[in-house]
C-alpha cells in the first residue's frame, strides 16, 4: 500500500530562498520552493504568463518572480500578483521529520 | 549629528559686531526648537535682510523635529532624518547659533541677555521660544538614577542605552507621549508597563470606546497597561528598582519614564518681570508685556489658552513674523485637531467630543477591522469627532467642523466618510481631496494647509521633493505623502515630475543613498543592509536583492560572499534562459578570434547535445541554443577541455570586445586593434558591473568594429588611440562621447580600467553607461578619469584589485561539482511503476 504522499528528499536539499524541481514521466515538472522563514510550497513549474520555469525565479517573502518576465506569483496560491492575472496550479506539500512530501494525486495527476 | 557652535569668548563685550551687517537691528531668539526656528524661517521668508539673528539653544545640536523623537526611539528614523534646519541653513541665512549654552537671564532695562556660560548679547528685539518642560510628579524617588522624562534627544539616548541593557520599564503617563515612549521601548525589547492615573488612556483626545480599543491593541502587543494607577513612590537604592502604587502594588523597573504632561517653560520670563499666567502672556501679535519682547510656541498663553500641539504654533509664527515686518495680521485662537499614530495605530480627534446638552452622536463600529468612528453633531453641525483605526476622513470632518457647515443633507452618509457622503457612493480619493477647502490641513507635522501646498505647486514645485523643500508638506513623517501626491496630480495633471526614485517598494531610499550607506556604515551583507536601512519587507524583492548583491560585491571585493539566491537566473546558471526554459551557451572568444580546435569543440557540442541552433552573435561570438540545465555542466566541460571559458553573455559584466583586423591585415589599419582587443578582454573579463558592458576596438576611423556605439570603444588613429564612452546600440541608439585621446596601448587600458571602475562605483544597478553619462554629465567623467591623474590611478588600482577575485571561470567551477544541485532535479517519478506497485 502506497501512502498519499511522495517523499522527494530532505528539506536541506532545497536552498533557502530557492527552489528545486521534481519531474514526472509524461507529466508536468513541479517546482518546490523553500522561503526565508523555512516554509515549503510547491507549484507546477510553469508561469501562467508564458510558461517560464518558476523554479528559476528569485524567491522573496512568499512569492517568486518568474525569470522570463518578472511576473510575481504567490507561492501559497499560485496566483499572479498585482496587475497580472493568471494562476499556476498548486501542489499540497508538507515537511515531516525533515523530509519533504508532495501530495501524490496532485503530483501525478497530469501524467495519469 | 550632534552639533556645537559656541565659539566666541564668553567674556567678550556685549554686542561685539560679529555678523556681516552689524548695523541691522539684532533679533535674539531664546530657544532653538521648532517654534523659535519656525518663527525665524517665517521672518526670513518675508524679509531676509531686516534683522541680524542670533539663536540660543539649550541643546548642543541643530533644530530638529521634536514630534519625531518617537520614531527615533522606535528605530524607524535616525537623528539625521529628523533634523529640520541643518548647519547649512544657519550659515546660509547668516544666523549665529549658540547651541548648548542656554540663556540664563534677561536684563530688559539694558536689553541684554546673558547665557549660562556668561556670554552677553544685546538685543533690539527678543523672542522667547523656550517651549515647555516635562512635569515631574513630586513623589519620593523621582531623582533616582534611571528616572527620566521624554522631551529631547538626550532622553532618547538614555532610553536607547537602557533598552540595550534590557529588563523592565515603567512609563508613568498614558497620554500620547507616554504611549509613544512605551511603544518604542517595547519594540526595543523591554518589558513595558504603562501607568495612567485616569480611567482611560489619552482622555483628552479619546472617548472611552476608542481608548478601550487602543488599550486592547497595546496589550495584544505585549505591554501591560494599568489605568487608575496612582504612583506613590519610586523605589531604589541610588538607582531605580521598582514603582509602588498607592494601592500597594509594586512593579519592578530598571527604567522609569515620566510622561505625565508638560508645563510652559516660563521661569526666565517670570524672572525678567514679564507678565506670566499659565504661560507667558502675549497679545494677538505675540508681543509680551514688554513691546520689545515677543514670545511664541508652547511657552505662551494667548487669550487664556496654552497649547501643547504643533498646529497652533505655526499660526503663531505666521502672526509673529507678520508683526516683525510691520504687516500685522494677528493670531486667532486655534481650533485643534489631533491626528496621530500611537504605537503604529491611527487615532484622530477634534473639537468637543464630550457630548452633552443638544449633542447627537453618529457612531460606526467595525470590530473585525478594529475601526471606531464617532462624529458629534450639534444643530446639524459637526462639533467633534473621534476616529480610531481608520483616520482617512479626519481632515474632512475637521474641515466641515471649522467651517461650521450644515451637514443635514449628507447626514445619513456622513459617518461613511467623504467619498460616500459627497460622491454618491463612489470612492474616489482624488475627488475627496479636490473637495477639501483651501484651509484644510494637509500636513499636521508642519502645519501646511491645502491652499499653501497648491500655491507652492503653482510657484513651480512640480515634484514631491520640490513640495517638501518648498513648503515642508510631507517632509517630516510622510503620512500625508499620498495627499500631497494627489494635490500634485490635481494641480498639474501629467506635468508632475517624479522625484529621485526609491530602489523599489521595499525601501524609501534611492540607489545612491543605499550605496553611500553601505560604504559609510560598513555594511557587509544583504540582511544587514535590510535591517539597518529598515526594509519594509522581510527579504526584499527581485528588484532590490540583485542590486544589493552587486553593491556589496563592488564595495567589498574579495570579502563579500556572493548570494546566489539574489542573482537573476542567468547569472546563477551562467547561461541565458530562453523562452522555452532551455539555455544558450556562449564561450568566450578573445577579441573575436578563434581557432580550429575551438570551432571543432563547439561543433562537437552542438551535435552531442543536439542543439537545435548555433548562431553568430553581434559581438562576434558563437551562441549554442537549446541546452537543458541538466546538460550545462557537461557542455561546459567539453568547452573547457578545448581551452574555452565562460563568455559571460548572460551577465551584468563585460560581454565582448569586438575588433576589426587592424594593422596586421587591413590596408587601412593604423594600429593592432585585434591585439589591443584581446588584451582588454583578458584584463576585463569576469568583472561584475551595474549592467552589461560592451567594448570594441577599431583599427582606423572607418570604425568597422562599431566602437562608437559601445560602452567603451577605442578608435585607433595614426597618432594613437581615441577613447570613446557611453555608446549604445539598443532601443535608444546613442553614439559615444569622446573621452580623450592617448598615445599608447598601456594608457588606453589604464584609462579604460579607471572608467570601468568609476562606472562600477557610481552607476545605479541596471543603468547602462549611456544613461549614466547623460545623468551625471560627460564633464564629470572627464574630471575623474582624464583631468585627475591621481584619481585615475586610484580608480584603476581599485579595479585591478577587484579583478584578482573575479577571474575564476564559473564554468570550470561548476564542472568540478560546485552548485551541482542547481543543475539536477530533486526527484523523478514514474507514475506507471507506482501504479504497478499498487
Amino acid at each position: 500500500m502506497i501512502g498519499d504522499w511522495l517523499d522527494i528528499g530532505w528539506l536541506d536539499q532545497i536552498p533557502v530562498r530557492g527552489s528545486r524541481t521534481v519531474t514526472v514521466s509524461g507529466g508536468e515538472q513541479v517546482a518546490v520552493f523553500r522561503t526565508a522563514d523555512n516554509r515549503v510550497f510547491a507549484l507546477a513549474n510553469r508561469c501562467p504568463h508564458k510558461g517560464g520555469p518558476l523554479s528559476q525565479g528569485i524567491v522573496h517573502g512568499h512569492s517568486v518572480a518568474c525569470p522570463l518576465h518578472n511576473w510575481r506569483i504567490a507561492l501559497a496560491t499560485g496566483e499572479a500578483q498585482g496587475e497580472d492575472k493568471g494562476c499556476a496550479p498548486t501542489i499540497p506539500v508538507k515537511v515531516d521529520a525533515g523530509r519533504v512530501l508532495l501530495c501524490r494525486t496532485s503530483t501525478l495527476k497530469a501524467a495519469a | 549629528m550632534d552639533f556645537l557652535v559656541s565659539t566666541s569668548d564668553p567674556d567678550s563685550t556685549p554686542d561685539a559686531p560679529s555678523g556681516p551687517e552689524p548695523d541691522l537691528p539684532h533679533l535674539v531668539v531664546i530657544g532653538n526648537g521648532m517654534a523659535g526656528c519656525r518663527a525665524v524661517e517665517e521672518l526670513i521668508a518675508r524679509d531676509a535682510g531686516r534683522y541680524r539673528v542670533t539663536i540660543f539653544g539649550a541643546e548642543p545640536r541643530v533644530n530638529y523635529n521634536r514630534i519625531m523623537l518617537s520614531p527615533v526611539l522606535a528605530g524607524e528614523k535616525t537623528f539625521d532624518d529628523i533634523v529640520i534646519n541643518d548647519a547649512a541653513w544657519y550659515a546660509d541665512n547668516g544666523i549665529e547659533l549658540v547651541a548648548g549654552d542656554p540663556v540664563a537671564a534677561i536684563d530688559r532695562a539694558a536689553k541684554i541677555v546673558t547665557s549660562r556660560s556668561g556670554r552677553s548679547v544685546r538685543y533690539d528685539k527678543l523672542l522667547i521660544a523656550t517651549g515647555s518642560d516635562p512635569f515631574i510628579i513630586p513623589v519620593p524617588g523621582k531623582d533616582l538614577s534611571g528616572v527620566i522624562s521624554f522631551r529631547d534627544m538626550d532622553d532618547v539616548d538614555h532610553m536607547l542605552a537602557a533598552a540595550d541593557r534590557g529588563g523592565s520599564a515603567v512609563v508613568i503617563g498614558g497620554g500620547l507621549l507616554g504611549l509613544e515612549a512605551a511603544h518604542g521601548l517595547s519594540l526595543r525589547g523591554m518589558k513595558v508597563t504603562v501607568l495612567h492615573l485616569m480611567p482611560i488612556l489619552m482622555e483628552r483626545q479619546l472617548d472611552e470606546a476608542a481608548a478601550w480599543l487602543l488599550k486592547s491593541a497595546l496589550e495584544a502587543r505585549g505591554q501591560t497597561v494599568l489605568t487608575g494607577a496612582d504612583t506613590a513612590e519610586i523605589l531604589g537604592d541610588g538607582k531605580v528598582e521598582a514603582v509602588r502604587l498607592k494601592d500597594g502594588r509594586e512593579i519592578p523597573a530598571d527604567l522609569v519614564v515620566m510622561a505625565v504632561g508638560i508645563r510652559p517653560s516660563v521661569a526666565l520670563a517670570r524672572d525678567a518681570g514679564l507678565a506670566v499666567g499659565r504661560g507667558i502672556q502675549v497679545d494677538d501679535h505675540m508681543v509680551t508685556s514688554d513691546p520689545d519682547v515677543l514670545a511664541v510656541g508652547e511657552c505662551v498663553e494667548h487669550d487664556g489658552q496654552v497649547y501643547g500641539l504643533v498646529a497652533p504654533l505655526w499660526d503663531m509664527c505666521r502672526a509673529l513674523a507678520d508683526g516683525l515686518v510691520e504687516r500685522p495680521s494677528g493670531y486667532r485662537a486655534s481650533v485643534t485637531s489631533t491626528k496621530l499614530k500611537v504605537a503604529g495605530l491611527d487615532v484622530f480627534s477634534a473639537g468637543d467630543f464630550a457630548g452633552g446638552e443638544g449633542c447627537e452622536d453618529i457612531v460606526l463600529r467595525d470590530a473585525s477591522r478594529g475601526v471606531y468612528k464617532r462624529v458629534v453633531l450639534k444643530e446639524d453641525r459637526i462639533v467633534g469627532a473621534v476616529l480610531y483605526g481608520d483616520t482617512a476622513d479626519g481632515s474632512w470632518y475637521f474641515d466641515l467642523m471649522r467651517r461650521g457647515e450644515d451637514i443635514s443633507a449628507t447626514r445619513d452618509l456622513l459617518i461613511f466618510g467623504q467619498a460616500f457622503a459627497s460622491g454618491g457612493g463612489q470612492a474616489d480619493p482624488k475627488a475627496a481631496v479636490a473637495a477639501l477647502s483651501d484651509g484644510a490641513e494637509i500636513c499636521g507635522c508642519n502645519g501646511v494647509s491645502k491652499g499653501q501646498v497648491v500655491s507652492c505647486i503653482a510657484k513651480g514645485a512640480h515634484s514631491l521633493d520640490a513640495v517638501r523643500s518648498g513648503c515642508k508638506a510631507s517632509a517630516s513623517c510622510g503620512s500625508c505623502t499620498r495627499l500631497v501626491e494627489t494635490l500634485l496630480a490635481l494641480t498639474l495633471g501629467d506635468e508632475v515630475e517624479a522625484g529621485p526614485k526609491t530602489m523599489c517598494n521595499c525601501t524609501s531610499f534611492g540607489h545612491d543613498d543605499v550605496r553611500r550607506e553601505i560604504v559609510a556604515q560598513g555594511m557587509r551583507s544583504i540582511p544587514e543592509v535590510m535591517h539597518r536601512l529598515h526594509w519594509s519587507t522581510p527579504d526584499g524583492c527581485s528588484s532590490c536583492r540583485p542590486a544589493l548583491n552587486y553593491y556589496l560585491l563592488c564595495a567589498w571585493p574579495g570579502e563579500y560572499q556572493d548570494d546566489q539566491q539574489s542573482r537573476f537566473v542567468n547569472e546563477r546558471l551562467h547561461a541565458n534562459i530562453q523562452k522555452d526554459g532551455t539555455y544558450s551557451v556562449v564561450p568566450r572568444m578573445w577579441g573575436g578570434i578563434t581557432t580550429p580546435r575551438e570551432l571543432r569543440a563547439i561543433a562537437d557540442v552542438v551535435e552531442k547535445y543536439d542543439a537545435p541552433m548555433v548562431k553568430v552573435t553581434g559581438g562576434q561570438r558563437l551562441d549554442i541554443f537549446g541546452i537543458r540545465k541538466e546538460d550545462l555542466p557537461a557542455v561546459w566541460a567539453d568547452l573547457n577541455a578545448a581551452g574555452m571559458v565562460s563568455g559571460h553573455a548572460y551577465g551584468k559584466a563585460l560581454r565582448t570586445v569586438k575588433t576589426c583586423v587592424g594593422s596586421e591585415w587591413c590596408r587601412f589599419g593604423t594600429q593592432d586593434s585585434t591585439g589591443l582587443g584581446v588584451k582588454l578582454e583578458r584584463g576585463f573579463w569576469g568583472s561584475w558591473m551595474p549592467h552589461k558592458f560592451k567594448m570594441a576596438v577599431s583599427g582606423c576611423p572607418r570604425n568597422c568594429a562599431e566602437a562608437t556605439i559601445k560602452d567603451f570603444g577605442v578608435v585607433c588613429v595614426d597618432s594613437g588611440y581615441e577613447l570613446h564612452v557611453g555608446g549604445n546600440g539598443g532601443i535608444h541608439v546613442r553614439a559615444t562621447d569622446l573621452l580623450t585621446k592617448v598615445a599608447s596601448e598601456e594608457e588606453a587600458i589604464h584609462f579604460g580600467a579607471a572608467f570601468v571602475q568609476l562606472y562600477r562605483e557610481e552607476a545605479r544597478y541596471l543603468e547602462r553607461t549611456a544613461p549614466w553619462i547623460e545623468r551625471v554629465g560627460l564633464q564629470h567623467i572627464k574630471d575623474r578619469v582624464v583631468e585627475d591623474a591621481a584619481g585615475r590611478d586610484a580608480l584603476a588600482a581599485r579595479f585591478w584589485y577587484s579583478q584578482q577575485f573575479s577571474q575564476d571561470d564559473p564554468w570550470a567551477e561548476r564542472v568540478s561539482g560546485a552548485a551541482r544541485e542547481q543543475h539536477a532535479h530533486m526527484a523523478h517519478f514514474q507514475p506507471l511503476a507506482l501504479e504497478v506497485a499498487q
